[in-house]
């Protein structure tokens, strides 16, 4: 225990802390994308930390096995792996380095004074049946729009990726014949 | 307590055993580190002693004997093999990028052993009985890919980063079938937890055991989920990854000595764990397949039938030519996930169509039409036939 | 056990680095990054209340906010996936993927 926090605690936290802040400035795009896997990871594992099972083993699934992949391909597909000869930071960076110092600062004053200092709550016993349940019944609708949503997504992620010309394509299908 | 239900707990009471040993509070401390060393012992045991079946069966299967030089018959080659692979040089190309060189291996690795967590391999035999555990499993298997992804771009190699590139959308490809088809285990149980799935299934109605791999919904789910896994894991006929041929050695051309021995470690870790998934959700998991034979402790029966899984891998390997990249992408996204959206629906009439024969009618009607539908839709206009040779005059 | 406010602060410092992330790196997809760890940041802050608040008895009434905050994972996906499709097609026409060369709305 340091300063009334658990270890597993402070270990999770610095490692997604660390992951974002390497995010943040290494110069390589590739070494970028994986630094963000780390903190996912972390995240995942502060939700574990919080006893929400199914949230955590979703976080990886879904950040850690769809869209840190997305990103790789996305950086290799746009030739960024290569450090650019360029400098990293836009014109402006202090201006948003000054909002972000700015936006946390704020975030940890109203953190710090609004709540008690300390409170103890029983952890509430959730199993995935549970979820399942309510994901069916209570929250019916959102999952459906979800659902639409995420079909919406898929066809225009392809339809925008897509290259317009039609032309390579065909020729290929003629050659393969 | 009989003798036949002490053999089957004989690992659970040897770990209450040597924990007994400690104090009170560190026992389950105690238990979970030895239940963790037997998996880090057992699996890796398989593992060399798959290599050398697959040596030898492929030898029997190609007309040749395989290796027969170390030791009696040549079982223990894959101790010189581990010799020198711990002895050979390890190389890193000097423009890659040793950091996440150097990672890729261990961070493979560490995740595959990370699902054997959640895997039952005997009655009350399973690391952590988790709630969630077949969604722990999918989670931390997604995360191997990424592994791929770092060996085959830090290598700065093309045929790394083609084999790397060719892995990964495959393994995205496949993986949703994989998700699908073990979903519907899921509905008919109600449960994620592993252990409540081989509960569910463990049951027997005279002779016969109620697998689900006996159900229309269960065998169609048991096929895709084995074609799946087949692409999830590299094998051959979807071993485009890495095929020799066209790839050198695909992902992990530029790993040598220690780090490649890892690579072949977790490619064969992770056949083991997604057969043992699938054993798992539809043969039973360590359940007797009669009931009369039900004195034969269950993990004998885990591991029985792990290895009939591991000779049919080797044996598709011995049989089956590679596919070609767009026969895998259109095998994936044209037939596997219509054939496993439509499998969800069925388990889900089934299980309110109630008891009764009615229902075995209505789902393997819908199932084989599918399929015949699908397949005709499918190979119009493919041309299959014999293939017809010309000789030079 | 590790109290409310300090979930908070964890999610505000990431917070935080996304947002200078978003604002200060030139390349679109470190920018994505940068808006993927605030959606992130703002599941750690669900999770954390959801944990810390109290439970209603009965059918669903404490799941609100890990509802919340998995709906929130499948969005985000969604976004993502949108999102880098949209600097594929614009590195496809101008052959760059730098936020301050993107002066043009003609494409």
């Amino acid at each position: 225990m340091i300063f009334g926090l658990g270890i597993a605690f402070l270990l999770t936290s610095a490692l997604t802390v660390a992951g974002a802040v390497a995010a943040a400035v290494l110069k390589n795009l590739v070494h970028c994308a994986l630094s963000l896997t780390v903190t996912f990871a972390g995240l995942a594992l502060l939700y574990l930390e919080l006893g929400a099972q199914f949230a955590g083993f979703s976080q990886i699934l879904v950040y850690i096995g769809a869209v840190a992949i997305l990103v790789v391909f996305a950086i290799l597909l746009t030739r960024g792996a290569a450090v650019p000869e360029y400098r990293n930071y836009s014109s402006s960076w202090f201006l948003g380095l000054a909002i972000a110092a700015a936006v946390f600062a704020l975030l940890t004053w109203a953190v710090t004074k609004s709540l008690p200092a300390s409170e103890t709550v029983s952890a509430p016993a959730v199993n995935v049946q549970s979820i399942g349940v309510a994901l069916m019944s209570t929250y019916v609708l959102p999952l459906e729009i979800v659902a639409v949503l995420l079909t919406v997504a898929l066809i225009g992620a392809v339809i925008v990726a897509m290259p317009e010309s039609r032309e390579p394509k065909s020729s290929l299908e003629r050659s393969g014949k | 307590m009989s003798f036949s239900s002490k053999l089957d707990q004989i690992f659970i009471l040897l770990q209450h055993w040597i924990a007994g040993f400690f104090p009170q509070a560190l026992q389950p401390v105690v238990g979970t580190i030895l239940g963790v060393v037997a998996i880090v012992a057992a699996f890796p045991g398989i593992f060399a002693l798959t290599t050398v079946l697959e040596r030898k069966g492929l030898g029997r299967m190609q007309n040749r004997l395989g290796p027969n030089r170390v030791g009696p018959l040549g079982i223990l080659q894959p101790v010189a093999d581990g010799i020198k692979s711990l002895t050979k040089e390890d190389i890193v190309p000097l423009s890659a990028d040793a950091l996440v060189h150097f990672l890729a291996p261990v961070v493979l690795v560490v995740a595959i052993f990370l699902c054997y967590a959640v895997l039952p391999v005997g009655r009350n035999m399973v690391l952590m009985n988790m709630d969630a555990g077949l969604l722990f499993f999918f989670a931390i298997g997604a995360s191997t890919e990424l592994s791929i992804f770092m060996a085959g771009w830090s290598s700065r190699n093309k045929y790394s980063l083609l084999g790397a590139m060719r892995a990964v959308a495959q393994m995205i490809s496949y993986e949703v079938p994989l998700l699908l088809s073990s979903v519907v285990a899921v509905m008919i149980t109600g449960s994620l937890s592993t252990v409540k799935i081989v509960e569910a299934q463990s049951g027997f109605t005279g002779w016969f055991p109620h697998w689900y791999v006996f159900t229309p919904w269960g065998f169609a789910g048991f096929v895709l989920f084995v074609i799946a896994a087949l692409a999830e894991t590299n094998r051959s006929p979807f071993d485009l990854p890495e095929g020799e041929s066209e790839l050198v050695a695909g992902y992990f051309t530029e790993y040598s000595g220690f780090k490649f021995a890892l690579f072949f470690l977790g490619e064969y870790l992770g056949m083991f764990s997604i057969a043992g998934f699938a054993i798992t959700l539809f043969l039973g998991g360590w359940g007797a397949p009669l009931s009369v034979l039900g004195f034969i402790p269950s993990w004998a029966w885990f591991f029985a039938k792990l290895f009939g899984a591991i000779f049919f891998f080797i044996w598709l390997r011995g049989t089956m030519p590679r596919l070609r990249q767009d026969q895998l992408m259109n095998f994936a996204w044209k037939f596997m996930l219509p054939m496993a959206l439509l499998n969800l629906l069925v388990a889900g009439a089934w299980r309110f169509l109630g008891e009764g024969w009615s229902r075995w009618v209505i789902c393997s009607v819908v199932l084989i039409g599918a399929y015949v539908l699908l397949g005709r839709v499918l190979m119009r206009g493919q041309h299959l036939g014999p293939r017809s040779y010309r000789y030079a005059d | 056990m590790t109290p409310l406010s300090a979930f908070l602060i964890v999610a505000a410092l990431v917070f935080a680095i996304g947002l200078a992330i978003a604002l200060t790196r030139r390349n679109a997809i470190l920018v994505l990054i940068g808006i993927e760890l605030m959606l992130n940041a703002a599941n750690l802050n669900l999770i954390a209340f959801w944990r810390f608040s109290p439970h209603p008895a009965g059918h669903s009434g404490g799941l609100t906010g890990m509802m919340f905050a998995i709906f929130s994972i499948a969005v985000a996906a969604a976004e993502a996936a949108v999102g880098l499709g949209l600097v594929i097609a614009y590195h496809r026409h101008t052959k760059t993927t730098d936020l301050d060369a993107m002066t043009r709305m003609k494409g």
